[in-house]
């Protein structure tokens, strides 16, 4: 995609794109969301984030994102292009398609002609060509959900934090927007950390698991995943695919007392 | 309290104009407030005629007479729409101030925390002030003529615009306003693309709950003040002391057909700028 950079480029190339050591949030309340969790993104990494819910998931990407800094530990984010897609698609209702995924480049300054173009490919990219001028309420919830991908997309994010964004789908469309999303992450090149609580949506995306307990967040395990890229749909029935999603649930109920 | 609870725009499958479902909606709104009319024209008729002796029966005139005597007599009707056309000019620029004002004064709420702490309570009194008992008082500051009456119009008015904007500006969704904070956006820029038009659907309902006010306040002013060139307020005040009851009659329902009219048009005006993207049926 010939999506320009914003003008601060990271200084430094190295591999690792985000790192976390020994990251604790504790919010004003007192209640602990997180504790002690070392987590690294590397370029070409898709990162997926299981947990129960409240076990501060969510916390994860709001520090990386710079929303919610953290009381404790280090953050590094090498990269000032981030995506963030957020659990509602949280478009603007009285925007069409096309003016909703224009925003951020509209936010960052980027003229109106520039900016037009970016969208219209990111448009593209997510399979909404022709409904540039639809607005949000027309649109079903996978519509909504793909308008906020092309959204994020026109940042050409070198990083891009998903916050179960699919959570609120039906399972056709959530299996659609996951091949997707795959193809996207092998096209357009971007790191990837998703948060979800789908023990198969989590295997079937991801280079690599890592799984939290109950709250405080605590990273309980870490799994690989070898599946080659693009991930044929097919994988989801086999033996090891299975026996992977076996082990992620278990250390699921481990970390969860 | 006067405030509008914008719900969440659903996802409604859209009906084309024309199809049975539609019209036969749309006849099942209007009848039955139809049917409301024909009994209360039937009750009074009954009222008058049948309850009220002649010599009473200028208590409550019949619906015709107040045609016949009023409406249709040219030197009453040219009455009526002067002091019409001076109550709307009171109630619009009154409205006018208060819309203004008001959505000023919301701002400036939303934009810093203390002006809300220390301002929103006199929104809150104001409110709660029975604007009567100011109107002499008002009247021995600015006079009885018309900057008084504007300024009794905006003091009934001001509140839904004030409590509608504010609660339309801070009720944005916590995830587009992050959005916004991600792309280090300024306050003004997550005033204008975020905060206002949000905020629009809930200034609407405020504009339509000030109009039906403001004219109430025109005609209060103008009913207390009785000075200066009459209004429909002072028209009414006239007719009642010389008991002319279908002269009384015909401003009365004037006055009342005034309010629907603005309140309807400020309600079609909403519709029109952002019924596009928000479904005001849920409120």
């Amino acid at each position: 995609m010939t999506i320009a950079a914003p003008p601060v480029a990271p200084a430094t190339k190295t591999d690792q794109l985000l790192n976390f050591q020994d990251v604790a949030m504790t919010f004003p309340n007192g209640t602990t969301a997180l504790s002690g969790v070392d987590l690294t993104v590397d370029r070409g990494e898709f990162v997926t984030v299981v947990g129960p819910s409240g076990c501060g998931k969510s916390t994860l990407l709001r520090i990386a994102s710079g929303l919610t800094p953290a009381t404790e530990g280090l953050t590094e984010v090498d990269t000032t292009r981030i995506g963030y897609v957020f659990q509602d698609a949280t478009l603007l209702p009285w925007r069409d398609v096309q003016s909703n995924v224009e925003l951020l480049a509209e936010l960052n300054g980027v003229p109106k002609a520039k900016r037009r173009v970016t969208a219209k490919e990111a448009i593209d990219l997510v399979g909404l060509t022709g409904f540039e001028k639809h607005l949000p309420k027309t649109l079903s919830g996978g519509m909504r959900m793909r308008t906020s991908l092309a959204r994020s997309l026109t940042l050409d994010p070198e990083l891009f934090l998903f916050d179960e964004p699919f959570g609120a789908l039906d399972e056709i469309t959530r299996e659609r927007l996951n091949d997707e999303l795959i193809k996207l992450f092998t096209e357009q090149q971007f790191a990837g950390l998703f948060i979800t609580h789908s023990v198969s949506e989590a295997v079937y995306l991801s280079t690599k698991v890592v799984v939290m307990s109950g709250r405080p967040g605590k990273i309980v395990d870490t799994f690989p995943v070898d599946f080659p890229f693009p991930r044929d749909p097919e994988i989801r029935f086999t033996a090891e695919f299975a026996e992977l999603c076996g082990k992620v649930s278990h250390a699921l109920r481990e970390g969860h007392h | 309290m006067t405030v509008a609870t914008p719900a969440a725009p659903k996802n409604r499958t859209i009906m084309r104009p024309g199809t049975v479902k539609t019209s036969r909606r749309k006849s099942a709104t209007w009848v039955p407030p139809l049917l409301v009319a024909l009994g209360i024209i039937a009750v009074w008729y009954l009222v008058s005629y049948v309850f009220l002796d002649e010599q009473r029966r200028f208590l409550l005139p019949p619906p015709h007479e107040i045609f016949t005597d009023a409406f249709f007599q040219p030197d009453v009707i040219s009455d009526i729409m002067v002091a019409l056309g001076r109550t709307a000019v009171v109630a619009l620029v009154g409205l006018a101030i208060a819309i203004v004002l008001g959505v000023a004064w919301a701002v400036a709420m939303s934009q810093a925390r203390w002006i809300e702490r220390s301002t929103f309570p006199y929104a809150v009194i104001l409110q709660c002030i029975p604007i009567l008992a100011l109107v002499p008082l008002i009247g021995f500051w600015f006079g009885f003529d018309y900057p008084a009456r504007i300024i009794v119009c905006i003091m009934i008015a001001l509140f839904p615009m004030v409590s509608n904007t504010l609660f339309g500006l801070q009720s944005v969704d916590k995830g587009q306003r992050e959005l916004f904070q991600l792309q280090k956006a300024g306050r003004w820029t997550v005033l204008t693309k975020l905060e206002f038009p949000a905020a629009l659907p809930a200034i609407f309902a405020g504009m339509r709950i000030s109009a039906g006010l403001a004219v109430v306040g025109a005609i209060v002013g103008d009913y207390f003040f009785r000075r200066g060139e009459p209004g429909l307020g002072s028209l009414i005040s006239n007719y009642q002391s010389r008991v002319q009851s279908a002269e009384l009659f015909a401003a009365i329902i004037t006055a009342s057909l005034f309010g629907v009219v603005i309140f309807a048009f400020f309600g079609w005006l909403g519709k029109r700028v952002v019924g596009k993207w928000y479904d005001f049926s849920a409120s």
